[in-house]
């Protein structure tokens, strides 16, 4: 297991954490919790196998957060002195001095048992930032020269992030947490352009951000080598292709396209924070509210989702939390049924949700499943996703035996454009490749095609899910959420599936041409 | 240390044939409200530092592009420079590589002490705030919202000598308001710079017009329809537009105005897209801050490079585009750096309650949200109304529609556009996150395409 950057271990966490936190205690604070965050980005860009950008950017910095009589109070800042962490933990407190007079509702925090001096690290082989900087584009150029020698193959734009995040977090409760996570993304677009048509086409390979190393772009965890050598005649029969008729059509939907579709419409729609219209001003609702709870059908009986930040190489996989609660796996959707949520240890103890103990004369039970974070020491912990993955059915069927129950449909696989409404009701979704399925087979590819739903009813229409061996991780980097607006890294694994009698529009002719 | 001397220490340290360093001292609070109680608030500081290390080779100039966050440790400072020239020294000869723009005069102050901001930036925002929780409270309504008030100070010195430096403010306040069995929301939202023009009460007093609007519901089905598109939503549709403006991309054939580009009538309407760092309200840096390359949109070797007032489209045609030094030079245009404000102004004068009263029928939306690219071809959007539709009769509003998916482009919508309103300042909903300074007029358009009905309220 690789150890965390001693860097990082150098850092006077400790002494800072004890400082903050004797300081918000003396002022009155019932809770109090410190972080020091250190998030390394690097970002690549080559545009036709010349480099376009690099960059190297680091955030660090510290933060207090109190519950002060019952109000939120917090405060972040960069200097990592005794003095200054003092100073922030007085100005949390002052914050939420200021801020009592708008709240009504006094904050608890549901229980969790205190873990002293752990640590914990992700699961990856070899630290991007331990590559030369030569030897990461150099591996970019190469793909993307091999892209552009290709017939029908006019541009190529390639591009590499990947993070490492170090977290330290401290409570007045006794737990201390240090931990370091790696992720990486590698996208590679090849573009057709027709001068005398006046269009162009695009095509991107399909590899899913990750939690692993440099080895994700040498061979483990993905093919590159063979994506690449795919790419362009895919691009050119998708140039090529017939525009789809609008209609309504059975869909087979691989995991490369249906992780996005869980997210926007299960995903979201399960964290507890919009259910209860945290983010009602911003992010929005949700239609899965608590009075749903155990009752509400989401989709089909096969539908079983689960959300975890356990799975190896997930990427809102953690050790614990950003309230120090340990990482955990729990049902979201059973046989199709609406069965739990996300949560941090505010909204448990509020709805009294996720076991725990009963409340207390505090007012604080239930227990938090691990869902806070907050994606720098500048931000707030908000509840973010889990990795909320469809689960395979045991012995299920392949992606070909899937298509094969299909007599006129389509198979959808890549994800593109995605929308969704703000209840998590109506969305739409494109994608890279559409496949016509034609009495069971595949019959060469569309173009101009978007899905557009209702979410129970598009989970409803899931006829039939694959076997584990058509299960991927997929997932974003940069999931939005919150005011201060903050991102996240998230996973969703999924196989692929049977969907029956989707509507499926053009979009050329929803643009009217 | 004082950031104008870190500056100064960074490219003293720095033995590169070109140094650029960006320092960003930022400062921010916020408050954050779900049914009529606070949520979160927050007072923060960071700063930023980058340093853009340039190396001349024989295959080209390549760039080391580092960014730390920084205390006031000179030694952290010489790290980051030895990190940069290690990066750059090391890299491959960037794209985008252009000499580094050379000292000229302006009246900046550059010793002047940055600008900060607290939380008594809401002092008299906060107790109006709670008051009116406490009204909605009573009336079993519900309030939702934010509030965030940020400065960042960037100093930029370079090897050339060039030292320039902009205070930039930053505010905003967004509310929604909903009725007790929620069935019924609307939304204001507001740019604002100091707080000081901020009406709470003002604010509330909208949402409350809105939500009786709303007291008659009427089902409408998806088809096209005569729409008033308010400022907001404007500003969201050409703030995707102005983005998408990268001449790299449109000459190389991969943009939406590869095929329809400078030159072309965008609009029949006089409609004048443009940015002006010194528009009133809406004032931005008036020289080029980049941290990063992007694509033919920002070079960071441009960094410094004045940004005067552009127009992009001029009586309904398109004129120009985003275009780099390096981009420029290939190809013999005008360079024209991206600017942080935009406005469109169509000669009008009527506002949304005229335009309203002006309509026979058609619908009148609120704002616009979870706009995505469908079809980069045509710019094709696809997106959600928001917070209130309503439908116009007569002219005067008969009551509130359900929400929509559409799916339009705002190249179409200029060409298709048969009115434009008063010129005002305004906050798009959806890009509020990353783009607050817009100016624009409602526009009417004959035909907006609601693609499929959405169950959201």
């Amino acid at each position: 297991m690789p150890a965390i950057d001693a860097a990082f271990l150098a850092l006077p966490a400790r002494e800072l954490a004890d400082a903050a936190l004797q300081r918000a205690t003396e002022l009155g604070a019932e809770h109090a919790d410190f972080r020091l965050e250190r998030t390394r980005t690097a970002a690549l860009s080559l545009r036709d196998a010349q480099l376009d950008s690099s960059t190297d950017s680091e955030d660090l910095g510290l933060a207090v957060r109190v519950v002060h009589h019952g109000t939120w109070g917090f405060a972040a800042g960069i200097t990592r002195t005794v003095d200054a962490a003092i100073a922030l933990a007085e100005q949390a407190v002052a914050t939420a001095q200021l801020s009592r007079v708008l709240s009504s509702d006094p904050v608890h925090l549901a229980p969790e048992p205190s873990y002293a001096h752990v640590t914990w690290v992700s699961s990856y082989e070899l630290d991007p930032f331990d590559v030369p900087e030569a030897e990461r584009i150099g591996r970019l150029a190469e793909l993307s020269q091999r892209l552009l020698a290709a017939d029908g193959v006019d541009h190529v734009d390639a591009s590499l992030t990947h993070v490492r995040e170090n977290k330290f977090y401290a409570d007045t409760a006794g737990t201390s947490t240090t931990q370091q996570r790696v992720r990486i993304h590698p996208e590679f677009t090849a573009v057709n352009v027709d001068r005398v048509a006046g269009s162009f086409s695009s095509l991107r390979t399909l590899a899913p951000p990750t939690g692993r190393g440099w080895e994700y772009l040498t061979g483990t965890g993905w093919d590159f080598d063979a994506d690449i050598t795919e790419l362009p005649g895919l691009l050119l029969e998708h140039v090529k292709a017939p525009s789809v008729a609008s209609g309504t059509y059975d869909l087979v939907i691989a995991p490369s396209n249906l992780w996005l579709t869980i997210h926007e419409s299960i995903g979201h729609a399960t964290e507890l924070d919009r259910a209860l219209g945290y983010e009602a001003a911003y992010a929005g609702t949700s239609f899965a509210t608590l009075d749903k709870l155990d009752s509400l059908r989401y989709g089909s009986p096969v539908m079983n989702v689960t959300g975890d930040r356990t799975a190896e190489h997930g990427l809102a996989t953690i050790g614990y939390d950003d309230e120090g609660v340990a990482a955990q796996s729990f049902d979201i959707v059973r046989d199709g049924i609406l069965v739990g949520y996300q949560l941090n240890r505010q909204m448990a103890a509020a709805k009294q949700l996720g076991g725990g103990p009963p409340a207390g004369p505090g007012g604080a039970g239930g227990r938090s499943n691990g869902c806070a974070f907050a994606d720098s020491a500048g931000h707030i912990p908000l509840q973010r996703m889990a990795n909320v993955s469809l689960r395979p059915a045991t012995a299920g069927p392949s992606t070909e035996e899937l298509i094969g129950g299909v007599e006129h449909g389509i198979y959808v696989v890549g994800d593109r454009s995605w929308s969704i409404d703000m209840q998590r009701f109506n969305f739409q979704f494109t994608g890279q490749q559409f496949w016509r399925i034609e009495k069971g087979r595949l019959a060469g590819q569309l173009r101009d095609v978007a899905y557009q739903a209702t979410t129970t009813d598009f989970w409803g229409s899931m006829e039939a899910v694959g076997g584990p061996q058509t299960y991927v991780l997929g997932g974003a980097m940069n999931c939005g959420k919150g005011q201060p607006g903050q991102i996240a890294a998230v996973s969703h694994g999924c196989p692929s599936a049977l969907f029956r009698g989707v509507n499926v529009l053009n979009t050329k002719a929803e643009a009217g041409r | 240390m004082r950031p104008q001397d870190l500056v100064e220490h960074a490219l003293n340290a720095s033995t590169a044939d070109g140094t650029i360093v960006i320092l960003d001292e930022h400062t921010e609070t916020n408050l954050r409200w779900a049914g009529n109680s606070l949520t979160t608030n927050g007072q923060m500081h960071s700063r930023s530092v980058t340093v853009i290390s340039t190396y001349d080779g024989a295959r080209g100039t390549s760039a080391g592009v580092v960014t730390r966050s920084i205390t006031d440790s000179p030694a952290e400072l010489t790290a980051l420079v030895r990190d940069s020239e290690a990066a750059g020294r090391t890299g491959e000869p960037a794209d985008d590589a252009a000499p580094l723009v050379e000292n000229y005069a302006h009246d900046d102050d550059w010793d002047a002490p940055p600008a900060k901001t607290a939380v008594e930036v809401f002092a008299d925002f906060a107790p109006k705030l709670g008051a009116a929780f406490g009204t909605w409270r009573r009336d079993g309504r519900d309030l939702y919202g934010f509030a965030e008030h940020q400065l960042t100070c960037t100093f930029l010195g370079t090897s050339t000598g060039l030292r320039r430096r902009f205070d930039q403010p930053s505010g905003r306040v967004e509310i929604n308001g909903k009725s007790a069995d929620h069935t019924r929301s609307a939304y204001v939202n507001q740019h604002t710079v100091d707080f000081a023009d901020v009406d709470a009460a003002a604010l509330t007093d909208h949402l409350d017009r809105r939500l009786d609007w709303a007291a008659n519901h009427i089902d409408l089905p998806a088809g096209r329809y005569e729409t008033l598109l308010p400022p907001s939503a404007v500003a969201d549709l050409l703030i995707y537009a102005y983005w998408s403006a990268a001449a790299r991309d449109a000459e190389e054939g991969r943009s939406v105005f590869s095929t329809r580009g400078i030159g072309q009538r965008l609009s029949p309407l006089p409609l004048r897209l443009y940015s002006d760092p010194a528009y009133p309200g809406l004032q931005c840096a008036p020289f080029q801050i980049a941290t990063a390359s992007s694509g033919g949109t920002a070079s960071v070797f441009d960094n410094g490079l004045p940004t005067p007032a552009t127009d992009w489209i001029a009586d309904g045609t398109l004129v120009d585009l985003i275009r780099t030094r390096a981009w420029s030079a290939g190809t013999g245009a005008t360079p024209r750096p991206a600017i942080g404000n935009l406005i469109l102004d169509g000669g009008g004068w009527q506002g949304l309650d005229e335009l309203i009263a002006g309509t026979d029928r058609g619908l009148l939306l609120t704002c616009l949200w979870y706009i995505r690219e469908v079809d980069p071809q045509t710019l094709l959007l696809t997106g959600l109304t928001r917070d209130g539709v309503y439908l116009v009769e007569n002219g005067r509003i008969a009551g509130a529609v359900n929400n929509f998916r559409f799916n339009e482009s705002p190249i179409d919508l200029l060409g298709r556009a048969s009115e434009a309103g008063r010129t005002e300042r305004t906050l798009g909903r959806e890009w509020s996150d990353y783009f607050t300074r817009t100016a624009m007029p409602a526009l009417r358009v004959p035909d907006f395409n609601m693609s499929t009905v959405s169950a959201a309220n």
